[in-house]
């Protein structure tokens, strides 16, 4: 494996780094050798749908429903460590593909910002996909301590987001409460050799020795992967930094606190631009805060931001330098049959990504998954309930706090399927096109390499059929809130609290 | 890990639960009653229950502020609900009952959850603060030894109409150097009208001061740190 060079301060090593996962998962070399899991029965080949099985296409959580063409989910990977007893620095808090799928980044509570990148299909074993494998682990962020509040900043990292790339370098930007950072990852696999004046040790030599004319040359060496940080965007939220989003012109970027957006050029890091700003005058007037942010994925002068009402705006910034009337205002009328003291909380979006289309977008709040046409304002187009069953509970999962676990959404790459976290470790997919949906486990158990997820049921009431879980069985410390989609193929990233899964549709 | 208590549903389990768990009969959508306001008792132990998270969440060093915006609107609700429209005086008092909210809100600034932390603090050794709020008949009685409504500043107000227990001599053993002839006497007298006798119902609880504009400015000045604050040396002194 290429050794890591680790950049900065000495760095705690994160689970997710080989060395300490020891459960790295090899695909076998030839899937026409390896005899089916007990009980699956089938073949590696892409199973065909049953004519039988359309007849259940209104039942939900069908098996094998969740993608356009059937997909079979199959676990591929899992990173981190094993055991139960979880370090605070390990949590996973982001992960993200970048524009090409190769690489996949995550950040961590400790500051730390781990790589994978997939290795190239082999051809010759054409059954599955590339493995992920550890590209560079960096600090990103360390805790540093706000003297004039007295006040610790948290190292954790939000969020993650790529650049396209450009050369051969890639670059991500990650920020945690604070402070973003625009780093740079770049492959060193050569080295000069030969200098004229120096050593090799790269001592100087006795220039009285020198009596012939070297020209060093480059030759290999062991591949070397460098994150070196090439710009810091500080000192410019004075609320805790929820979203950063790249414009489609990659050259200006938003970064949202609570309270206010900015509006940064990616090389100038000594001022921003603010875009929004929503804090009252007087502080006892604030009822609402913006909890996620996103630029248009064409558009250049568009951006979305949510708040903590359910409301979602949508701003032109040609509009005006301040851009604090929206062009638009998503918002769904509330239904009166389910309102409750938690009306609200459980309205607050936790996450809005627009489709790679630029046409819809989808949000998530605490219950469920909604896609919007941008050209409908007074409601969604489509909605999902991802624990309808849950809505019983809300007043335990207040007293709790889980009401205010913040799930985030993703599109896969052709934008028919979406996908979210839940609890137990469940995360769900709803298929656009044919309206089914799946929930599946990411679980060490029953997870040998390329097995088959099987589909998960939760008994919201009645009598529990064998295999379903019911509602107060859950595990509500196990949450799934961060998910991501590779841009182009059927394969998954799914973080658990320390744990970061790795599932793939069967070839 | 499983959850906390709240969500186990075993009936026996349910009855040693603290109150402050999981009966939410009253969202039921079927249920006829739904639609009016939920039975004070299930009200209260909300409140306390916003309450306490609002009390946790400012004495973190930096709040989440999300987090603080959506328990202080829920608190609103709750305290909306507590108290029905026709029984509250008009005029001020539409500010009256969220203006505690929002003072505390106010706070949320770094500069200001110090004091408004420490003020929380020396609450917090009081005992009750995380009982469940004593059933609603002991706080009724006009001329209570604590002299009625709480004769301090609007965020003890947030504190004092469900925690009733909170408000015994230890408490105002806090506040009895303080110079209150910047205050106008009225809005702390004892036998103020908007108290209610015996509430059963819980409204009662909800003592609609009469703050008018001036002493309502002149209370979230103090907050805001205007006005100096003349901190009691201690309890009992």
């Amino acid at each position: 494996p290429p050794s890591c060079w680790l950049f900065c301060s000495p760095l705690l090593p994160s689970p997710l780094t080989p060395a300490l996962s020891p459960h790295r998962c090899h695909p076998p070399p030839s899937a026409l050798s390896t005899p089916p899991s007990p009980g699956e029965g089938g073949e590696f080949r892409k199973q065909r749908p049953r004519g039988t099985q359309q007849g259940h296409h209104l039942q939900r959580n069908m098996a094998g429903a969740g993608g356009g063409n059937d997909i079979q989910w199959c676990f591929s990977q899992v990173k981190g460590a094993v055991d139960d007893d979880v370090a605070e620095a390990d949590i996973i808090s982001t992960v993200e593909f970048n524009h090409s799928g190769e690489l996949l980044a995550t950040g961590d509570k400790g500051g730390r910002v781990v790589i994978f990148q997939q290795e190239q299909e082999n051809k010759i074993q054409s059954h599955s996909r590339g493995e992920y494998n550890v590209y560079s682990t960096f600090q990103s962020h360390e805790p540093e301590f706000d003297y004039l509040k007295s006040l610790e900043i948290e190292e954790k990292i939000n969020k993650i987001r790529w650049l396209p790339q450009k050369n051969a370098a890639q670059f991500l930007l990650s920020t945690n409460d604070k402070t973003i950072k625009l780093w740079k990852i770049s492959e060193r696999d050569k080295r000069p050799e030969g200098y004229n004046l120096k050593e090799e040790d790269g001592r100087y030599r006795d220039p009285t020795t020198v009596t012939t004319l070297r020209v060093p040359v480059f030759r290999p060496m062991d591949l070397m992967v460098e994150a070196s940080p090439r710009r810091i965007f500080a000192n410019a939220h004075t609320y805790h930094i929820n979203s950063i989003s790249i414009n489609s012109d990659y050259e200006t970027y938003l970064s949202a606190d609570d309270l206010r957006i900015n509006l940064w050029h990616l090389e100038i890091t000594d001022r921003s631009f603010n875009i929004v700003d929503i804090k009252p005058a007087n502080m006892e007037e604030l009822t609402e805060v913006i909890t996620a942010a996103e630029f248009h994925p064409n558009s250049c002068n568009t951006f979305v931001y949510s708040s903590s009402k359910g409301t979602i705006r949508l701003c032109d910034m040609r509009a005006s330098a301040l851009c604090d009337r929206h062009s638009k205002l998503f918002e769904e009328p509330e239904d009166p049959s389910n309102r409750s003291f938690f009306s609200e909380i459980i309205s607050s979006i936790s996450d809005v990504k627009f489709s790679h289309s630029g046409r819809y977008m989808m949000t998530r709040d605490y219950l469920s998954v909604k896609i919007w046409d941008l050209n409908m304002e007074n409601r969604p187009v489509e909605t999902y309930q991802v624990h309808e069953y849950l809505r019983s509970k809300l007043c335990s999962l207040y007293e709790n706090d889980c009401i205010f676990d913040k799930f985030e959404c993703c599109w896969n790459g052709s934008d028919s399927v979406v996908m979210t976290g839940s609890y137990n470790n469940f995360f769900r997919m709803f298929d656009r096109n044919t309206k089914r949906d799946i929930t599946l486990e990411a679980s060490r158990e029953n997870n040998k390499p390329r097995t088959v997820l099987k589909p998960r049921k939760v008994c919201a009431s009645g009598k529990r059929k064998k295999d379903e879980i019911s509602v107060d069985s859950l595990d509500f410390n196990k949450k799934i809130l961060h998910t991501a989609w590779h841009p182009k193929e059927n394969i998954i990233a799914v973080a658990t609290t320390n744990n970061l899964y790795i599932f793939q549709d069967k070839v | 890990m499983m959850l906390s208590k709240g969500l186990k549903r075993k009936r026996e389990e349910e009855q040693e639960k603290e109150t402050l768990a999981v009966d939410t009969w009253w969202l039921d959508p079927s249920l006829p009653a739904v639609a009016q306001a939920p039975p004070p008792a299930t009200s209260s132990s909300l409140f306390d229950l916003s309450v306490l998270k609002l009390h946790h969440s400012l004495r973190q060093s930096e709040p989440d502020l999300r987090h603080l915006v959506l328990v202080v609107n829920t608190l609103r609700r709750v305290q909306a609900s507590m108290a029905p429209e026709p029984t509250l005086p008009p005029v001020p008092s539409p500010s009256a009952a969220p203006c505690v909210a929002d003072s505390l809100l106010a706070s949320s600034d770094a500069a200001l959850s110090a004091s408004m932390a420490s003020l929380l603090e020396d609450l917090s050794h009081i005992e009750g603060l995380s009982q469940a709020p004593q059933p609603l008949v002991d706080e009724g009685p006009p001329g209570r030894p604590t002299g009625g409504s709480p004769p301090s500043l609007g965020a003890l107000d947030l504190l004092g109409p469900a925690t009733g227990c909170l408000l015994d001599d230890e408490l105002e053993g806090l506040f009895e150097d303080i110079d209150t002839s910047m205050y106008d006497s009225e809005l702390w007298a004892p036998a103020s009208e908007a108290l209610k006798p015996g509430p059963e119902d819980g409204p009662g609880k909800e003592e609609a001061l009469e703050l008018d504009e001036a002493e309502l400015d002149y209370l979230l000045d103090v907050l805001v740190g205007t006005q100096a604050l003349e901190r009691p040396p201690g309890p009992g002194r």
